[in-house]
C-alpha cells in the first residue's frame, strides 16, 4: 500500500461519517423547505427498515438534541423549553426538541421538517410521552411498537422456544399495523421487493457494525468508542437500510482491518484500555475524552454503542426470502438486546473485561436520563464482585452544562488514573 | 539530608508539610487560602520551611495537591488529594483500610489497600451537603466560632433531627429550631448527626472496612468524631495532624520520587 493509500484509508470512517452526517441534515433541510413528509423516530428501534419503503425521511430528535450540546448551544434550547414550562428535572433531549419545535425546526445543523407520523418502541418510557407532545402539537398519528423484553436476567429465549415464537408473532402483527398506517399516511402502497432491498442494506450495516466493534479487541485499539464510535453510531442510525450506509460500513471494516493488520492504534501510546457505561457527556464532549486520553486511557467499547444503535451491534441479519417474518424476529432480538444493554449489562461487561483485556470501567450516570442511569450503582457492584477491575463512577449530564462540573470530573478522573498507575506499579 | 514537601491547597485552608528522609514531619504550616491561591501556596510553603528551620534549596521535591494543586507553581508535579489522603492516612495508621476525609467543600470516602493504594473512592456530589461548609452555615446561624462547635455539641441532651441536606437551607432550619425553643447544643448535635449520616452513606458506597481513619479539617471537631463513631459503631483513627494528611501524603509521594529518582505518578496537564 502506498503512502497516499495509507493516508486515504486511516481516519476515512471519521471523514466519511462526518460528510454523511452533513448530507443527511441537508436532505432534512430540503424536505423541510419543500414541506415534504418525514417520520420522527428514536435510536432504540427506529424501524427505519419499514419507513424507507415509504420514502419517509427519518428524523431522530435525540440526535438533533445532542447536536445542540455538541455545538454548545443546548442551554439556549433548554432555557427556552423551561421558560415555556418544562421542568428542569426532565429529559434534556425532550426539552431541546421542544425548543426546536417552538422555533419551527430551526437547528444548528439545518432545518428540521415537521413530522407526518412518529414511530417508537417501548425501549424508553420517555419515548411514549415525548411522541404525545408531537401528537398534540401537529395532530399526527403516533405508533408504539411494543417489543417484549427479557423477563429475567440471563433468561433470553430464542427461535424455537414457544415464548420467543409468541413474542415474534406479537411484533409481526404490530409491523403489519405499522405498514397499513404508513400506506395511509403516505399514499404509497407497500412493496415487498423494496423492503428486501432495504433489508439487504441493513444486513450489510449490521454485519459491518458488529465486525468493527469486534475488531477493537486489537492492541492497540483501533478507534475510540466514545468519540470515533459516536460518529459511526450516527451513520448506523441515520442511514440504516440505505445504500450509503452499507457502503460506509463496508469501507469502515476495510479501514479497521487495515489498522489491525498494521498495529495502528487510536492513541500513539495506549496505556489503559477502558470500557464506557452510559451516555456521553456531550456538553464537553472532546474535553471529557481528553481527560482520559492525556493519561493514555482510551475507550475500547461502550454500552452506548449497543443500546443507542438499537441493538444492531448484535449483527442480526434478515432472511430476504421471508422478509416480514424475519424483520419481526430481527427487531425483537435487536431491540430486546438494546434494552438488555441498559438493564442486564453486568454479565456482558464482565465478559468484555476478559475478551477486550480491559483495565478499567467508567460508569457515567447522567441527571437527564434515569432510565439508563438508575441501575448503574448495582451494576458496578456486580461487576466488581465478579472481576478484579477498578471502576470509576462519575456523574454529569448529556445535555445540561449546569450540572457538568469539569473541575470535579477531572479530580475524580485523575485520582482514578493515579490508582491505576499505583496498581500497575505494584503488580 | 534530603527533604521533601507537600502543599495541599484546599478550598478553605492551605496546608504545607516538610518531611525528612526518615519520613518524619519536620515542618508544618496552615493558613487560610483566601482569594490569591498562588500566594497562599507560596506562603504556606515558606512558613513550613521556617517552622522546620529548613532552607528552600534543601528541599529536593515538592508535590502540590488539593483543588489548587496546579497553582503550586514551584512544585515538581501534582497528585490528587484523594491519593494523598489515602497515603497520609496509611502512613499514620498502617492498618487503615478506609479513609473518610471531610474538608471545607468535599467529603471523600476512600477504600485503600495494604500500602495505602486506592481501591475505590467516592465523593459528595456537586453540592456542599455533608461537608465542613454545612457546619460553617450552622455556626454562622448560631453565631458560634467554628472551633467551639464540637465541644458545644457534646453538651447536647436531646439532639434535634435536621432534615435538610442542603447547606443553603441549613441555616433557615437551624433558625426554625431556635424559634421552637430548642437548646443550641441540641441543634448543634443534630447538625453533626446529619453530616455524619450523609458521610456514612458515602463510606458504605465504597465498603467500610476496619480500620477507618478520619482526616481533613473537620476531623479536629470532637462532636463530629463522636457522631461518626456513634453511627458507625466503631472507633476511628484520628491524628492530631488529621488536617495535614493530604499535605503529608503529597510529601511522602515526593520522598518516593527522591528515593526512586522517578516521579511516583505521572504528571497531568492543568
Amino acid at each position: 500500500m502506498t503512502t497516499d493509500q495509507h493516508t486515504e484509508l486511516v481516519g476515512r470512517g471519521n471523514r466519511e461519517g462526518a460528510d454523511l452526517f452533513r448530507s443527511w441534515f441537508e436532505e432534512l433541510s430540503a424536505t423541510a423547505e419543500q414541506g415534504g413528509q418525514s417520520a420522527y423516530v428514536f435510536v432504540m428501534g427506529s424501524i427505519a427498515e419499514v419507513l424507507r419503503v415509504f420514502d419517509l425521511p427519518t428524523v431522530f430528535p435525540e440526535i438533533n438534541s445532542l447536536q445542540t450540546a455538541v455545538r454548545r448551544v443546548a442551554h439556549e434550547y433548554l432555557n427556552e423549553a423551561e421558560d415555556y414550562g418544562y421542568s428542569p428535572d426532565i429529559c434534556g433531549y425532550v426539552k431541546a426538541d421542544v425548543a426546536v419545535q417552538l422555533r419551527k425546526g430551526a437547528h444548528p445543523m439545518g432545518q428540521i421538517p415537521t413530522p407526518s407520523l412518529a414511530v417508537y418502541t417501548n425501549a424508553c418510557n420517555t419515548y411514549i410521552k415525548w411522541a404525545e407532545i408531537w401528537e398534540r402539537m401537529y395532530k399526527i398519528p403516533i405508533f408504539t411498537l411494543d417489543v417484549p423484553g427479557t423477563r429475567q436476567a440471563r433468561m433470553q429465549t430464542w427461535r424455537g422456544d414457544p415464548d420467543f415464537e409468541n413474542d415474534r408473532k406479537y411484533v409481526a402483527a404490530q409491523l403489519k399495523e405499522l405498514i397499513a398506517l404508513c400506506e395511509q399516511v403516505t399514499g404509497i402502497p407497500f412493496d415487498i421487493d423494496r423492503l428486501r432491498e432495504v433489508l439487504g442494506h441493513a444486513n450489510v450495516m449490521s454485519r459491518g457494525w458488529s465486525r468493527v466493534l469486534e475488531l477493537n479487541r486489537s492492541r492497540p485499539s483501533l478507534f475510540n468508542a466514545l468519540t470515533d464510535g459516536t460518529v459511526y453510531l450516527g451513520v448506523a442510525n441515520g442511514f440504516r437500510g440505505r445504500a450509503e450506509g452499507a457502503i460506509f460500513f463496508d469501507r469502515l471494516v476495510e479501514e479497521m482491518e487495515y489498522k489491525a493488520a498494521h498495529g495502528i492504534g487510536t492513541l500513539t501510546d495506549e496505556k489503559y484500555r477502558l470500557l464506557f457505561v452510559g451516555v456521553p457527556c456531550y456538553p464537553i464532549f472532546r474535553r471529557f475524552n481528553e481527560m482520559f486520553t492525556q493519561w493514555g486511557g482510551t475507550f475500547i467499547n461502550s454500552t452506548y454503542l449497543w443500546f443507542a444503535s438499537g441493538g444492531t451491534n448484535r449483527g442480526f441479519e434478515y432472511n430476504l426470502n421471508d422478509p416480514l417474518e424475519s424483520l419481526a424476529e430481527g427487531i425483537l432480538i435487536s431491540v430486546r438486546d438494546a434494552m438488555d444493554s441498559m438493564f442486564y449489562q453486568d454479565q456482558v461487561l464482565a465478559g468484555m473485561v476478559d475478551e477486550f483485556e480491559a483495565d478499567g470501567i467508567i460508569y457515567h450516570p447522567i441527571k437527564s436520563c434515569r432510565t439508563v442511569s438508575t441501575g448503574l450503582a448495582d451494576n458496578r457492584r456486580a461487576v466488581m464482585a465478579s472481576r478484579d477491575i477498578p471502576t470509576l463512577f462519575i456523574e454529569s449530564d448529556m445535555m445540561d452544562r449546569r450540572v457538568v462540573s469539569e473541575a470535579q470530573l477531572k479530580n475524580r478522573i485523575d485520582a482514578y488514573f493515579e490508582g491505576l498507575a499505583a496498581r500497575r506499579a505494584a503488580a | 539530608m534530603s527533604f521533601s514537601a507537600g502543599v495541599d491547597v484546599g478550598s478553605t485552608q492551605t496546608k504545607a508539610i516538610v518531611i525528612n528522609e526518615a519520613r518524619e514531619i519536620v515542618g508544618r504550616a496552615l493558613i487560610d487560602t483566601g482569594a490569591n491561591v498562588i500566594q497562599a501556596a507560596e506562603n504556606a510553603y515558606t512558613q513550613a520551611l521556617e517552622d522546620g528551620g529548613i532552607r528552600e534549596e534543601e528541599v529536593e521535591y515538592v508535590i502540590g495537591t488539593g483543588y489548587g494543586r496546579y497553582k503550586v507553581t514551584f512544585g515538581n508535579t501534582q497528585v490528587t488529594e484523594i491519593s494523598c489522603h489515602a497515603r497520609g492516612a496509611a502512613h499514620m495508621f498502617p492498618a487503615t483500610r478506609t479513609v473518610l476525609d471531610m474538608g471545607g467543600q468535599d467529603t471523600k470516602a476512600i477504600r485503600v489497600g495494604p500500602n495505602g493504594e486506592i481501591i475505590d473512592f467516592c465523593m459528595n456530589d456537586k453540592c456542599a451537603a455533608g461537608t465542613g461548609r454545612f457546619l460553617g452555615a450552622a455556626a454562622s446561624a448560631l453565631a458560634i466560632p467554628l472551633p467551639d462547635l464540637g465541644s458545644r455539641a457534646m453538651q447536647a441532651e436531646r439532639p434535634v433531627r435536621i432534615s435538610t441536606t442542603c447547606t443553603v437551607f441549613a441555616e433557615s432550619e437551624v433558625l426554625s429550631w431556635l424559634g421552637k425553643g430548642k437548646k443550641i447544643e441540641d441543634i448543634l448535635m443534630g447538625v453533626h448527626q446529619s453530616i455524619a449520616k450523609r458521610s456514612i452513606g458515602l463510606l458504605r458506597r465504597v465498603g467500610i472496612e476496619d480500620q477507618v481513619t478520619f482526616t481533613g479539617g473537620v476531623a479536629k471537631n470532637i462532636g463530629m468524631i463522636y457522631a461518626l463513631q456513634d453511627n458507625l459503631g466503631i472507633q476511628l483513627n484520628v491524628s492530631d495532624d488529621s488536617h495535614f494528611m493530604g499535605a503529608l501524603g503529597a510529601a511522602l509521594f515526593a520522598m518516593d520520587a527522591i528515593v526512586n529518582s522517578r516521579a511516583p505518578l505521572p504528571a497531568t496537564e492543568a
